[in-house]
């Protein structure tokens, strides 16, 4: 067995321990059904619901917002990034301001957003950007920042102009990092619009389980809240064991 | 002032009236009124290898970016096939550096057709002659690998095949060995010498180790420290057919000790040295 795979089975042995504490908990009354169902009925629960499809409008909206937020985030990132880092003297100006961007809590601003967009996803889309947008652009910067100059010299001896060294050489060479911003960018995303349904929307994942909450249905929102966290789960471990692919070919063994 | 690097004393033809690479009175000034480099006057004939030592700092990789076309000259002129070099790399030559300098995203075999693809060639020939430097190189074994499970050495061979696929007339090499054991060293400049006989391209190499320019070149231009100029030429004398075996000649202990005396003197100055024990 390798390593690797050790680490991963004991990571899934602990997690299957601790979901067994709790349904033993729960099962056992030492947890009130009123504050948390067993796990087991959280999952049949999500089961009904997906096969009713009585989620499906709610997770329609919810990803098609995250989605867009996502798609923003990265592309307005990105090139600010670029530009940003193309001069010097705005970068060294903005990096202050950028690393003490993530302290504003940028939901209080969600009232604004809503009196100037409306009361409809652009809002929504707004707060998914507020924090993915700077976590691209810092990180298209640092990757920029981390290009060995010996490979822009090498771009010149092949006579590569300055689109096609941004194409062949800066952009493949920054995508370690650039990965790491669109890791934080969809984290953020979730994050920024699932809470912000939760706060005033009329629709979502997030409203469905304000909605569930509010009426008491313990059933319901926990199954929402597992699906949201499966989800978001299996997304970063996805995009986690993407990178680790593509590191490994990055950082060998001398 | 800078030393006529071709001379009849030296056993290269002076009256070749085309030189391959050309520098007449080139110097570079870096902002602030910092000389790093000249006057430099130099003649390189077709074919031949020749390497540049000199104190740390004294210009060396100055002169390598201004005779490549990566760097400017601030006054004098460089040519190369009797066309001038300013600003952009000529057609024809390639460039070796010190640093690794290998893409780490692409492959071995995609970083050595690299350079085949961006100029259009069609997909046959650029397997066909990846291929043949693969199987030159000894890296065909590698073909899928990425650099990182390579060595160190055998990334510096990968971008040595990147630049010899492209098969240029002249080949500048900055230090490339530098970050490699001396046994490695030794046998990369085996290869170089091997390739060097294949290709018939002229080769200038830029070493701290005079070891290694004694072992490999024809001619070798001894820099003053900065602002470097060249003190000396010194030729080998070596036939074409040689290899590493050749540090046990007697004669290339006069060579090494030839270059060390002049070199001396001008690394204490680099270093700011008294010179104490002359």
């Amino acid at each position: 067995m390798t390593r690797q795979r050790a680490v991963t089975l004991t990571r899934l042995a602990w997690l299957l321990g601790a979901i067994a504490v709790l349904e033993a908990l729960c099962r056992s009354g030492m947890i009130s059904p009123l504050s948390l169902i067993p796990p087991s009925e959280m999952a049949v629960a999500l089961g009904g619901m997906l096969w009713s499809g009585e989620m499906t409008a709610d997770m329609i909206q919810t990803f098609s917002t995250v989605a867009i937020a996502l798609t923003l985030s990265i592309v307005i990132g990105l090139v600010l990034g670029v530009a940003v880092h193309a001069l010097p003297r705005l970068s060294r100006g903005l990096d202050p301001l950028l690393a003490s961007y993530y302290s504003i809590p940028t939901f209080v601003f969600y009232p604004l957003f809503v009196a100037i967009f409306g009361l409809n996803t652009i809002p929504l889309i707004v707060l998914g950007m507020a924090f993915g947008v700077p976590a691209m652009m810092m990180s298209t910067m640092n990757g920029l920042d981390r290009i060995p100059r010996v490979l822009l010299r090498t771009a010149k001896a092949h006579h590569l102009g300055r689109i096609r060294t941004v194409a062949l050489i800066v952009l493949p060479c920054a995508v370690p990092y650039l990965f790491t911003g669109v890791k934080l960018a969809l984290a953020y995303a979730f994050i920024g619009i699932i809470a912000g349904e939760f706060i005033l929307a009329s629709g979502g994942l997030g409203h469905a389980i304000a909605y569930a909450y509010d009426g008491f249905d313990s059933r319901t929102m926990y199954a929402l809240m597992l699906f949201v966290l499966g989800l978001v789960t299996a997304l970063n471990m996805t995009l986690h064991a993407w990178e680790g692919r593509l590191m490994r070919r990055r950082i060998g063994h001398d | 002032m800078a030393v006529a690097a071709i001379s009849t004393q030296d056993g290269t033809p002076a009256s070749d009236p085309a030189p391959h690479v050309g520098l007449r009175g080139v110097t570079r000034v870096y902002p602030g009124k910092l000389a790093a480099l000249g006057p430099i006057d130099l003649d390189l004939v077709k074919g031949e290898f020749f390497s540049v030592v000199g104190p740390s700092g004294c210009g060396k990789s100055t002169l390598l970016d201004v005779l490549s076309g990566l760097g400017r000259p601030t006054a004098g002129s460089v040519t190369f096939e009797g066309r001038p070099v300013s600003g952009t790399v000529p057609d024809g030559v390639g460039i070796v550096f010190q640093e690794d300098a290998s893409f780490p995203w692409l492959t071995v075999h995609s970083n050595i057709a690299f350079g085949l693809r961006r100029v259009g060639i069609d997909a046959a020939e650029v397997e066909r002659r990846v291929d043949d430097v693969l199987g030159f190189m000894g890296l065909r074994d590698f073909a899928n690998a990425y650099p990182a499970q390579l060595s160190g050495g055998m990334r510096q061979r990968v971008c040595i095949a990147r630049t010899l696929v492209m098969r240029p007339r002249l080949i500048l090499l900055d230090e490339p060995f530098g970050a490699l054991d001396q046994q490695t060293r030794l046998l990369m400049g085996d290869e170089l010498l091997r390739l060097w006989r294949e290709t018939n391209a002229t080769v200038l190499l830029i070493t701290h180790a005079l070891d290694e320019a004694a072992m490999l070149s024809d001619r070798i231009g001894v820099m003053s420290a900065r602002p470097g100029r060249f003190l000396e030429c010194v030729p080998t004398h070596w036939p074409r057919e040689r290899d590493s075996r050749i540090v046990s000649d007697p004669a290339f202990g006069h060579v090494t000790a030839r270059l060390w005396s002049h070199l001396r003197a001008e690394s204490l100055k680099a270093i700011g040295g008294t010179g104490v024990g002359r």
